[in-house]
């Protein structure tokens, strides 16, 4: 792949979001902050798809939304085709949204239950004035097909759908304003193991038929395996180890990294038997108070003394894989 | 290995406003001291319900037991009274389920529901009861065990409340624990810690597991013998290392081919199962997987296959399992 001269579509620069927490109910006071997101710089390439996976917390599911400006930054720069969406209000960035969309975890709650699939389909089309009337309907028959359900069903409600088929009428709804961008938020993780597939197979088709490009946050690291060109792992608000898929996978180096991948069961109970776990000792710590330096030197089998004060640099240790690791 | 717990027939069903749900449809299974079981299945399969009727756990109404035998200790548990199977539970089988934060009660310490077993089925005082739980948190890793006892369900992280499930049902000593996707909830580093206690505990105590699961990654690491659910029927049972090995239903040749591993380099397309399981109101007359199945023939569509001996100690509920077989190792050899 001649990745160099691909452009870059998202370009992370920087990126925080924090969250306050208050004390009080008339006269509020911000006591501290739930640094969900901690400086983040990476980008993404037109076509390409970046896993972004880590565990409950870690901030992958704020980040999604922070990029697509649901929240607004708390610093940084998300530069989306060349423009920085973090310096944008109002109409120039309502028109920016039809470019960008999203694809949500729980389809059982992303889903309007008082309007029905052809509404909730057709709306983004409505809003962004892109088709009405005849068009508009024709369009959202043409998109039922593309995900795999029968047009037929415009007029049911969702409660009518299982979950996957659900999933499908998010699918549908991103893909209504032909975004170049979608940011998929644990799309599978509430389905059923073989209805995933089912869901995966079709991302994977769609990104080959509309050229699109992904930023594919789960926690289940096989799957991410399966979908990313390249991926990055987040712990605590910050990534961790960002490279190409398989460097990753065959070759990964932050000991997070590592510990994650060993932790991830495998179908196959004469490779389970043999399997060197290495079993991570603790919680993951509170992003209100993530711990000094390395916030992983708290359960890091391979902690130095430097690790506890000094926070690593993101570096490219090679090929461009890069790694937060005093150690490494 | 002596048989611990023996199922026969067992038939639950929900009588509800659309209809009769036929959730388990004539389970049939047995689990031998100091062994582990997978129960094996996606939602709606049965897997849960069925050790909840074991356990008498179902509501009802709208829930019936309409059929079957649990003999466990040379009784029926679905025949014997309140005060009995109250006895059992938490005692001799106790039960550990998904979501720690809402099986926990919010509004007790967590020492308080640990010796609530304590006192109750072994007699113990507040003291020795307070002591005996101390015990049980260390043996599960929970650091600061002394402290940790007055605390409340909520001050515990996700992985820490699901230990401390763990401790209050591993608190009388029982024969049979049986975890209900003790580790769905929980970040796959917590997953590894969960499963690491439970394989220690298990040698260390010699009890029986049944372990309730849709991941097969996780099962391939635990069980000794695997029974594979779907609509409410055991369609497949084999030993772990059978199982995987050679896959004889249909549905579970199509479970281990949709799933991605970790350990394969990437696959140009995953081979999902198409379609979607039945409609447990209305069951379909002959083999609930025939709408999705690759290998029907017009027999599945009129009867529902029993479960058969396939191979040793190998059962599957198929008509055509032997055809299935050649052309999956034919397909897998080209």
């Amino acid at each position: 792949m001649a990745d160099t001269q691909v452009e870059k579509l998202l370009e992370v620069k920087g990126l925080k979001k924090y969250f306050p927490i208050t004390q009080g109910i008339i006269f509020q006071r911000v006591k501290a902050h739930v640094k969900a997101v901690d400086g983040l710089d990476f980008f993404i390439r037109k076509g390409e798809t970046l896993g972004l996976v880590g565990e409950s917390g870690c901030g992958k599911s704020t980040t999604g939304r922070t990029i697509l400006q649901l929240y607004r930054p708390t610093a940084g720069d998300v530069y989306f085709k060349g423009q920085d969406l973090a310096t944008m209000k109002g109409e120039e960035l309502r028109k920016m949204r039809r470019h960008m969309q999203m694809i949500f975890q729980d389809p059982y709650a992303s889903l309007n239950p008082r309007m029905t699939v052809g509404d909730i389909i057709g709306e983004p089309l409505e809003v962004h004035n892109i088709a009405k009337g005849k068009e508009k309907k024709e369009r959202v028959q043409e998109l039922l097909q593309i995900v795999g359900l029968n047009p037929y069903f415009v007029n049911r409600y969702p409660h009518e759908f299982s979950g996957g088929q659900r999933q499908r009428i998010g699918v549908a709804r991103s893909l209504a304003v032909n975004p170049d961008f979608i940011v998929c938020d644990e799309p599978i993780s509430a389905l059923d193991v073989s209805i995933q597939a089912q869901i995966i197979n079709l991302l994977e088709e769609l990104q080959q038929k509309f050229n699109l490009t992904y930023l594919f946050i789960a926690h289940d690291l096989s799957v991410v395996r399966h979908i990313s060109d390249r991926v990055a792992v987040m712990y605590l608000g910050k990534i961790v180890e960002l490279t190409d898929r398989n460097s990753l996978y065959d070759n990964p180096l932050h000991p997070y990294t590592k510990a994650l991948m060993s932790a991830v069961p495998i179908p196959d109970p004469i490779i389970e038997e043999k399997r060197e776990r290495i079993i991570l000792v603790g919680d993951v710590p509170s992003p209100v108070n993530p711990p000094s330096g390395c916030r992983f030197h708290t359960r890091c089998p391979l902690a130095i003394d430097i690790c506890k004060k000094e926070d690593p640099v993101f570096r490219d240790v090679g090929n461009q894989h890069y790694v937060a690791c005093h150690v490494v | 290995m002596a048989t611990l717990l023996e199922v026969k027939g067992l038939k639950t069903e929900f009588h509800t406003q659309d209809g009769i749900v036929h959730a388990v449809n004539g389970v049939s299974f047995t689990v031998d001291e100091g062994e582990t079981l997978g129960l094996v299945g996606e939602s709606g399969c049965g897997k849960s319900v069925s050790m909840l009727s074991v356990m008498r756990l179902i509501p009802m109404p709208p829930g019936k037991i309409a059929s079957g035998e649990v003999l466990f200790q040379g009784r029926d548990l679905l025949k014997v009274d309140d005060e009995e199977i109250r006895s059992v539970r938490g005692n001799k089988i106790a039960m550990v389920f998904q979501d720690p934060m809402t099986s926990l009660n919010p509004v007790l310490t967590i020492g308080t529901q640990i010796g609530e077993a304590l006192e109750l089925h072994l007699g113990m005082t507040k003291e020795q009861a307070r002591k005996r739980s101390v015990d049980l948190l260390k043996m599960v890793g929970i650091p600061e065990a002394e402290n940790r006892l007055d605390d409340y369900p909520h001050q515990f992280s996700g992985g820490m409340r699901q230990r401390v499930m763990i401790a209050m049902a591993l608190s009388c000593s029982p024969q049979l624990l049986i975890a209900d996707e003790p580790t769905t909830a929980l970040d796959v580093t917590i997953q590894a810690q969960i499963t690491d206690i439970v394989k220690r505990l298990k040698r260390e105590l010699g009890m029986a597991i049944i372990w309730i699961t849709h991941d097969l990654g996780v099962i391939a690491g635990l069980a000794d013998r695997i029974n594979v659910m779907y609509a409410g029927f055991i369609i497949e049972s084999a030993s772990n290392k059978e199982l995987f090995a050679n896959p004889l239903h249909p549905y579970t040749l199509g479970l281990l081919g949709s799933i991605p591993r970790l350990d394969e380099a990437h696959k140009a397309k995953l081979t999902p199962i198409e379609g979607l399981p039945p409609d447990l109101i209305e069951m379909p007359k002959g083999c609930p997987f025939y709408d999705r199945c690759h290998y029907r023939t017009e027999k599945c569509g009129t009867a529902n296959p029993a479960l058969e001996l396939g191979n040793v100690r190998h059962w599957v509920a198929c008509w055509n399992w032997q055809s299935v077989q050649k052309q999956h190792a034919a397909a897998k050899s080209s």
